[in-house]
């Protein structure tokens, strides 16, 4: 299969969904002159025009609250963050607007708006410009939240997010656009809400997604020359969880490990401990290891920046004392 | 004084009004006062659940602006929003039914009074947060022009809510876009307990049009005709894609912030003046007799029709079902 990187893949994914449907549309800051921060725009004005492919106000709020009002119209607008940080102005028309309409009107309408938010950290540039604030989203009913961890799924997610009647919030790695992988041409869907189980070994489970997906996978193959076969399992979305793979795999191997880039307290990680806790205790062999972030803002300095990321090694230990 | 950029609207020549829609102006009008007078009474007997906020004195407001709409142009609302329900055309049995927190409500009584929406006449929702219809009602303006149709979109909202940065993010993309929106500020004088004059930058709202470089407009917000007026130009202009207009209509909250609202802030007697010089309906009852466009009789007809209308609705409501326990879940997802 030909390899593509992820940023290509997302563009391929709107290509393909914008030239079926004329009524999906995309806005944001810097998105059509510029072609997005990181490229991921490139090439969509010239082909769909400056109309679908809008460069906005520097308003979060009006491209969020825009978004939701021309869904309610019979569009089905995607909506650039520029970066994920960002999603602190608009809260309010993400959570009380977008996430509720449909809810609290009894189901009089549908709210087909993707919302995608660029995350993660990148060259230092720190505490605004660098978070992974995906867990926020988990806490509020009506939104699903997906977090693709290589090119193919990053496509097949983000068709899949368009195609969704609910609102969709697509969180993109900003290290992983330049990422390359087998891509599928043409149609490609990845189901929302459904985990992938990505390795499959009878030791113990990780759970992760997005970047932290590949720290987990080198993990593994630390633990491999231990004698530990680790099952990994990427998440793909983060709401709603696919908690029946994860119940199973635990059911398996005995043990959970779950983390990512994000702060660990009050983290997805938290809820699926939390889940296995609940419905799966009597599968565990041993305590579940949660991995992520310090609980600081993130760090400028290359030094301190290295320190606040979670390194496959730290894993890998955490893990060998499950045993 | 004011910046300059707004004109003030005088009331309009009534030779332009013709008969049916002065009998719809009128018939709108009492609908929504009777309805909030049924409102108020109910909630104090403590039929309806939560709590309601009313359009008392209001009318002239959404009832002039609405009459410039049909069902295909939308409206965003406000917390205070039964009087825009009603005049955008919703079923008012439904809207009772939902206040009253029934399964038979235009929301499956998941709303309520604060988060009502009839998106089969173009009423795209009631808001609970202040200042949160703005930059909705810009997204359907954005749609309608994306569309290519010649709809509009109107959004409510009141003098406190304009202090709001959610005001200027969407008066910036509708005027930079020329959207079809005509912002219609209800400039009833209190937000919430606090009276505007001591929060807000300008004496006119409307004066806040110039930064956006779209026309501010003021109009006498209790005058039916002259809100009608100013809306018929606004609307006219953004359906020939004219952009938004920002619309101050000059009215007073005649009613506490909510039903049970103590009111330690303004004395009942000064709120009684307001209303006995200035109600919307007896203006329009006197206009209308004093130039012997309408006889007593007429109007009295129709105030007994709709009084008949709303004493129904509130039956409909009271025998209907509250919704099944099991229906918790219903309408999260699709």
């Amino acid at each position: 299969m030909r390899e593509i990187t992820f940023s290509q893949a997302t563009l391929e994914a709107m290509d393909e969904e914008m030239s079926r449907d004329e009524r999906v549309f995309v806005m944001g800051e810097d998105i059509a002159r510029q072609g997005g921060i990181f490229g991921q725009f490139k090439g969509l004005p010239e082909k769909f025009g400056y109309d679908r492919v809008k460069d906005t106000p520097i308003t979060e709020t009006a491209i969020i609250g825009a978004a939701v009002g021309a869904a309610l119209a019979g569009m089905r607008p995607v909506a650039d963050m520029h970066f994920a940080d960002f999603m602190g102005v608009c809260m309010d028309e993400i959570f009380n607007q977008m996430a509720k309409i449909r809810y609290m009107f009894g189901g009089q309408t549908t709210v087909p708006v993707v919302v995608r938010a660029p995350d993660g950290l990148v060259n230092q540039a720190a505490a605004q410009h660098s978070q992974s604030i995906e867990a926020w989203f988990l806490h509020i009913p009506g939104l699903k939240v997906v977090t693709p961890s290589n090119p193919a799924d990053a496509k097949g997610l983000l068709k899949s997010a368009i195609r969704d009647d609910n609102p969709v919030i697509y969180f993109e790695n900003k290290v992983l656009f330049k990422q390359k992988g087998p891509v599928p041409e043409g149609e490609h869907l990845v189901p929302i809400g459904k985990a992938n189980v990505v390795q499959e070994g009878k030791d113990v489970t990780i759970v992760s997604y997005s970047i932290m997906l590949h720290t987990a996978f080198k993990a593994a193959e630390i633990l491999e020359k231990d004698g530990i076969r680790a099952e990994v399992i990427d998440l793909r979305t983060i709401s709603p969880i696919d908690k029946d793979t994860i119940l199973e795999s635990v059911a398996k191997t005995k043990r959970l490990a779950v983390g990512h880039e994000a702060v660990k307290i009050g983290g997805v990680g938290a809820e699926i401990a939390a889940i296995v806790a609940e419905e799966g205790l009597d599968y565990l062999d041993a305590p579940i290891l949660r991995f992520g972030a310090p609980y600081t803002p993130v760090p400028f300095s290359p030094p301190l920046e290295k320190a606040y990321m979670i390194r496959p090694e730290d894993i890998a230990e955490g893990i060998r004392k499950m045993f | 004084m004011g910046v300059k950029g707004h004109e003030k609207r005088e009331v309009t020549a009534l030779t332009k009004i013709d008969k049916d829609l002065l009998n719809d102006f009128y018939k709108t009008m009492v609908k929504i006062r009777f309805f909030e007078e049924n409102i108020e009474k109910y909630f104090l007997a403590g039929e309806i659940p939560g709590f309601v906020h009313l359009y008392i004195g209001e009318e002239a407001v959404a009832t002039g602006v609405c009459a410039n709409l049909t069902r295909d142009d939308y409206i965003q609302s406000t917390h205070r929003g039964h009087g825009h329900t009603i005049a955008k055309g919703a079923d008012v049995n439904r809207m009772m039914a939902e206040i009253f927190g029934k399964k038979t409500g235009h929301c499956k009584g998941k709303g309520g009074s604060m988060h009502i929406a009839d998106f089969s006449v173009g009423m795209l929702g009631a808001n609970g947060v202040v200042g949160g219809g703005y930059t909705l009602a810009t997204g359907a303006a954005l749609a309608i022009k994306m569309q290519k149709k010649d709809n509009v979109a109107v959004v409510f909202f009141g003098d406190g809510a304009s202090n709001r940065g959610t005001f200027h993010e969407a008066a910036n993309m509708a005027a930079a876009w020329k959207l079809p929106v005509i912002f219609v500020c209800e400039n009833n004088e209190w937000a919430s307990t606090t009276p505007y004059k001591t929060t807000t930058s300008v004496a006119d709202i409307a004066d806040r049009a110039v930064g956006y470089g779209m026309p501010g407009v003021i109009v006498d917000g209790n005058d039916v005709f002259a809100v009608y007026d100013a809306a018929k130009e606004a609307v006219e202009r953004a359906r020939q894609g004219g952009g938004p207009t920002l619309l101050e209509a000059k009215t007073y909250r005649i009613k506490g912030h909510f039903v049970g609202d103590p009111e330690m802030y303004r004395t009942r007697e000064e709120v009684q003046e307001r209303f006995d010089k200035n109600d919307p309906i007896k203006r329009f009852e006197k206009r209308v007799m004093d130039e012997n466009l309408m006889s007593r009789n007429e109007l009295d007809q129709i105030k007994e029709q709709v009084k008949k209308s709303i004493e129904e609705a509130v039956e409909y409501a009271k025998n209907s079902p509250y919704p099944d326990p099991e229906e918790l879940f219903d309408d999260l997802y699709v």
